[in-house]
């Protein structure tokens, strides 16, 4: 590397002009090319689009009133049929003949078609993990931005006891006290709006002491938000997504919600790490020095440095929400029947392993694809979005 | 204050503190700026100097209200902006501007080089795409890159190239006061001669001042026309390039001096190489900062502190030696 900076230093000085005649790339094809040279991501994101079209497919052929494939279609006479057997078409109605003709992928205990049941599972798999990583990503950005970018600051006394105030009156009004709840609300947020003022009334002169108690920086901004990290990071996060989804009415939305509220972690501490890092950096002083307003240095010149392993780990992490959904739908705890997913498929056709095998294959294996390729996508991300390996000619 | 000078830094000071154990006690203060005075009149060149460690950086990081000082006064254009708010720094901003070290990690990696130089047109409130693609090519060509690499990343340069876009960046705001922060020193030399020559330009050109903050004292005699030489916080002497240069006063500035290599391979003088490295600025010795590498030091260096002392309306100097 320094070889070939220190060549290009010597007849360097004479502009780079010949090379703009030259026909660039733009940024898709140069996409294209780097993806191509990586032939394992390649074959993650053929299987993604595939996965994808699977999904979206299996959305509007397995819905509605009158779906083409019918996930909840239960024909009893045709119970554990292999893959690829034909219906017996005598005893059945015409409306109970599946549309392909044979059952691709077999039947179940309730002769339902897997086939039919599979592809309305992608697409709860496909919004599982899709749905639950943005959440984790989004919440892992800002609060790592946040921790990172503005974690030297300190929290006063005050606001944490206008915090406590707001928490305790939000709480007293969820319980149904509706007076004394909505009193410490209004209480809690007048005073966030008007201790502005009080500091700047206060003007150059040292406050009173019993006030500078009140005033003191108690713990900085980072160290809660990274010790709330660590105590996030305790918990088995299985067995809290468990409890919570005891509790919660079982939907596929709160599956969503709650395994995107317990793994954006990961997302926080990589953030952190790289604007504590690119803060630093001399290109972020100069943004400073020019004028750049604090949002738009953090959007525009640090994510963007940022986001890339963010964007790695977030592929693994679809695999994983993928993963943990179809657990909790394996030990009962996910998406309600009659509605399937894989891991219910898989959990149903448990009982049935030496007799009907392919309902614990089919969906095994489905889900193994998917997860596999899309961490092959993600390693293969991680080189794509390095802009040193852009090649222009 | 006369009229010419763009900037006065009086008494500066910035102290860093030191905080150890679990209960993060303070132990002590980092001097890094310990009082420190100087003027930069308009298009002229200040040549800040000293070894690494000294605090230079620090200086242009305070004046440029990158870092808060905890004393002093900074008066830019008749304006003290020490007190003043980051919004309130805002407009000023666009008056100072720096140019950076390395120039690797001083152009944002993903952005391309119109894209970096267009944040500062954004930031002097230039509308329309079209009108910042001109200006960003004007710039490219004023800095001697062709406008036509606007689209190009950062990586795709050469050191002295990506020196010049830095360079470019800067003059994006209309500045009239640039810190250079050793701009030269991580450059091939045949390069930096080459930066030197363009930053002269750009100073006739423009009528910029400069800041030129370098431990080379080759390069600060050719640029500066009047140079500090800093050490440990404190500046030792202070005068007009040519004074300094042909009547140094200073043990430290005569060691500096004759620590430059000359070309001829028969002039085989004596060279004062100090011993030691520069002390922890946590901890420095009492009296004179230079005392503990000092060849002329004796008892009063050791116990008083001393003051700058002007010898002449021009050339100022902290020795006792001088003083005598």
């Amino acid at each position: 590397m320094m070889k070939i900076m220190k060549s290009s230093q010597i007849h360097s000085e004479t502009p780079i002009e010949a090379s703009s005649a030259v026909p660039r790339r733009s940024r898709l094809q140069e996409f294209w090319r780097l993806l191509k040279g990586n032939s394992l991501a390649f074959v993650g994101l053929i299987i993604f689009v595939l996965f994808f079209c699977a999904a979206l497919a299996g959305l509007i052929l397995t819905s509605g009133t009158k779906p083409v494939f019918d996930p909840a279609m239960v024909r009893l006479q045709e119970k554990l049929l292999p893959p690829l057997s034909s219906p017996n078409l005598e005893t059945l109605r015409p409306e109970e003949i599946p549309k392909l003709g044979v059952y691709l992928f077999g039947t179940d205990d309730l002769g339902r078609d897997v086939f039919a049941r599979m592809l309305q599972g992608a697409w709860v798999s496909l919004t599982v993990g899709f749905v639950a990583v943005g959440i984790a990503v989004l919440i892992g950005i800002f609060m790592g931005g946040i921790s990172g970018y503005f974690g030297q600051g300190h929290i006063r006394v005050d606001q944490i006891l206008a915090a406590f105030v707001l928490l305790l009156g939000g709480g007293l009004l969820a319980v149904g006290a509706i007076f004394s709840g909505s009193a410490l609300l209004l209480i809690g947020s007048a005073y966030i709006f008007f201790s502005r003022w009080l500091k700047k009334g206060l003007g150059k002169q040292p406050p009173p002491k019993w006030m500078k108690v009140f005033f003191a920086g108690v713990i900085s901004i980072d160290t809660l938000i990274m010790r709330l990290v660590d105590i996030m990071l305790c918990f088995p996060s299985f067995f809290l997504i468990l409890t919570v989804v005891a509790l919660l009415p079982a939907s596929m939305y709160n599956i969503m919600i709650v395994i995107g509220l317990t793994s954006w972690m990961g997302a926080t501490r990589f953030v952190r790490a790289e604007f504590l890092s690119l803060r630093e950096q001399d290109f972020v002083t100069a943004a400073r020095a020019l004028g750049v307003s604090n949002w738009r240095i953090i959007f525009r010149h640090m994510i963007p440095n940022a986001i890339a392993p963010v964007l790695v780990s977030a592929t693994i992490g679809i695999a994983t929400a993928i993963l943990t959904e179809a657990g909790l739908s394996f030990l009962g705890f996910g998406v309600p029947p009659p509605h399937a997913t894989w891991g219910n498929i898989l959990s149903d056709g448990k009982r049935f392993i030496f007799d009907a095998p392919w309902l614990t294959f089919v969906p095994g294996f489905a889900i193994l694809l998917v997860v596999l390729s899309f961490n092959l996508f993600g390693e293969g991300l991680r080189d794509i979005l390095n802009p040193k390996l852009k090649e222009r000619y | 204050m006369t009229n010419n000078t763009i900037l006065k830094v009086e008494g500066l000071k910035k102290y860093f503190p030191v905080r150890r154990g679990f209960f993060q006690k303070l132990i002590g203060w980092i001097k890094a700026v310990d009082g420190v005075d100087f003027e930069i009149y308009k298009g002229k060149t200040l040549g800040l100097v000293g070894e690494s460690g000294c605090g230079k950086s620090t200086t242009g990081m305070l004046i440029l209200k990158l870092l808060e000082p905890d004393e002093g006064t900074i008066i830019y254009q008749d304006q003290d902006i020490i007190g003043l708010s980051q919004d309130e720094m805002k407009p000023l901003r666009k008056e100072m501007q720096i140019i950076f070290q390395d120039p690797f990690g001083s152009l944002n990696p993903r952005m391309t080089v119109g894209q970096s130089i267009e944040e500062g047109l954004r930031a002097l409130g230039v509308k329309g795409h079209v009108d910042r693609k001109t200006r960003v090519s004007n710039l490219l060509e004023m800095v001697g890159i062709g406008p036509s690499t606007a689209d190009f990343y950062p990586h795709e340069f050469s050191g002295g190239q990506r020196q010049r876009i830095g360079i470019a960046r800067a003059l994006s705001v209309k500045p009239s006061l640039i810190i250079c922060d050793e701009p030269v020193s991580a450059l091939d030399v045949s390069i930096q001669s080459q930066i030197i020559n363009l930053l002269k330009e750009l100073q006739a050109q423009l009528g910029l001042s400069y800041l030129f903050i370098s431990h080379d004292l080759t390069v600060v005699g050719y640029i500066s026309d009047t140079v500090a030489v800093m050490y440990l916080g404190h500046i030792m002497e202070y005068a007009p390039a040519d004074e300094l240069y042909d009547n140094p006063l200073h043990p430290y500035t005569l060691a500096l001096l004759s620590a430059i290599p000359t070309p001829d391979p028969d002039d085989r003088h004596e060279l004062k190489a100090l011993a030691g490295d520069v002390p922890s600025p946590f901890n420095p010795p009492p009296g004179c900062r230079f005392q503990g590498r000092c060849p002329l030091v004796e008892a009063r260096c050791r116990e008083e502190e001393i003051e700058l002392y002007k010898v002449n309306e021009e050339h100022t100097v902290r020795c006792w030696k001088v003083i005598r």
